[in-house]
């Protein structure tokens, strides 16, 4: 008989449902249409099997981190789960270099203590003491071995940002969590076009997916644009017209929004701009992080532009 | 056979969603409903209520459906509002190339809804 651990307890499942069988204990799971559509119940495995039947409908990055519907899990061996929100673990990690990769924008590259599991494009917090963390999203990949690598804005007023800036150096140890996050890429369906687009630091994510996706051989078009005020704001332009010296199928856009545009870059608002050259999303891919009313409009108008809702994946900050 | 499995299953229901959803941002009668909202967290509410409007498995009560829409009462939805949703789905099935007496069923089981959705 299957048995679902949660909280350091274990309960025999039987016939039920995680759902019914841990609110039949008293344990609060928030519910709302019990038959697998409205995702209310949704919970992640962090040991065991969860049956294909309770990822159905799921976001492919849901599914890939073992997120399922409480309602319609129904375990054939022992699982042990949590809220969604929980297991996010810390360690620490030693600054392998710190270097400012525009006037504004800090690139830290660290060696976490033990392996960390993650995908490009997903975020960790980083620690200035106990209580005070800011996210920072990953812009580097497992598959190429490289060390962690976070871009850094600086904040005015920013109490992490500012600590980073004046006070961070090579060799430090820091503490950090693990990565969590659902915007990066799954491999599959290769020959589907990408559009991707970034405001300010919301870069990072993005150089980390494009990457992903090409090393995984990515056959669509990956169409990336990058937005900013003016072009002092741009960072990592080089290694991305290297990209694309590299991979016809990749193309790099940046978008200078105010004052006239060097030779090179495109003149106006980034998210005008992608859809002015791509206005019909059927069948897209999309990503969209940065500047948190780009994302939300860039969300809205992506899917009126026909991309569908389960192939739209945004990370606000 | 049941509706829901003449009109298509759950494969009909997600491809449903989208261009339900798509027409209900479009249009300027009701779309101040749902700005505001998240719209992924929309989306999943979308397909179970079609998933229910296709005579497909839900456990949602009249009562569910009052306290679901009660806010939305209170910013003024009302039957034109719901006529319009209506509308949609009806659009919708058609651009779906469902049958006609199946989209009429379905707009059966949603017009069903109309009283508790309406907080009447």
């Amino acid at each position: 008989m299957a048995k679902v651990i949660y909280g350091g307890q274990s309960y025999e499942c039987g016939e039920d449902s995680v759902l019914d069988c841990l609110t039949a204990q008293g344990v609060p799971i928030p519910s709302s249409c019990r038959s697998g559509n409205c995702q209310t119940c949704l919970m992640r495995a962090v040991k065991g099997k969860v049956p294909a039947d309770a990822q159905a409908g799921l976001k492919p990055t849901l599914a890939a981190q073992n997120y399922f519907m409480a309602c319609s899990c129904h375990p054939q061996s022992d699982i042990e789960v949590v809220m969604p929100e929980a297991g996010i673990n810390r360690l620490a990690a030693r600054v392998a270099s710190v270097e400012y990769l525009n006037a504004d924008i800090l690139g830290i590259r660290l060696n976490p203590s033990r392996p960390l599991e993650y995908r490009a494009g997903q975020f960790i917090n980083l620690f200035k003491d106990d209580v005070t963390s800011r996210s920072y999203s990953l812009a580097s990949l497992p598959a190429l071995d490289e060390p962690l690598f976070l871009n850094v804005r600086k904040v005015p007023g920013g109490k992490v940002s500012n600590w980073l800036f004046e006070k961070l150096r090579a060799g430090d140890e820091i503490e950090i969590s693990e990565a969590t996050g659902d915007c990066f890429y799954v491999p599959g369906n290769a020959g589907q076009d990408m559009l991707l687009i970034a405001t300010g630091t919301g870069l990072a994510p993005l150089y980390g997916i494009v990457r992903d996706a090409l090393q995984n051989g990515h056959r669509g078009r990956l169409v990336l644009y990058h937005g900013s005020y003016d072009a002092g704001g741009f960072y990592l332009a080089e290694e991305l017209r290297e990209l694309e010296r590299k991979h016809p199928n990749f193309s790099f856009v940046p978008c200078v929004s105010e004052g006239i545009a060097p030779a090179g870059y495109e003149q106006g608002m980034v998210l005008d701009v992608a859809l002015r050259d791509h206005p019909d999303l059927t069948g897209w891919r999309v990503f969209l992080c940065g500047n948190p009313n780009m994302v939300s409009a860039a969300k809205k108008q992506a899917f009126l532009a026909g991309a569908s809702m389960r192939e739209i994946y945004a990370d606000p900050f | 056979m049941s509706l829901f499995t003449d009109i298509g299953g759950e494969p009909a229901v997600n491809a449903a969603v989208d261009i339900f959803y798509r027409k209900v941002l479009k249009d300027d009668r009701i779309n101040r409903f749902f700005s505001g909202v998240d719209m992924e967290k929309q989306a999943a509410k979308q397909k179970a209520f079609l998933t229910m409007a296709f005579g497909g498995p839900h456990n949602y009560t009249g009562e569910d459906m009052r306290k679901g829409h009660a806010h939305l009462v209170a910013q003024g939805l009302n039957d034109t509002h719901f006529d319009a949703v209506m509308e949609h789905i009806g659009a919708t099935l058609t651009e779906l190339k469902v049958p006609a007496n199946l989209i009429a069923q379905a707009a059966a089981i949603a017009e069903s809804t109309r009283k508790d959705v309406l907080g009447k």
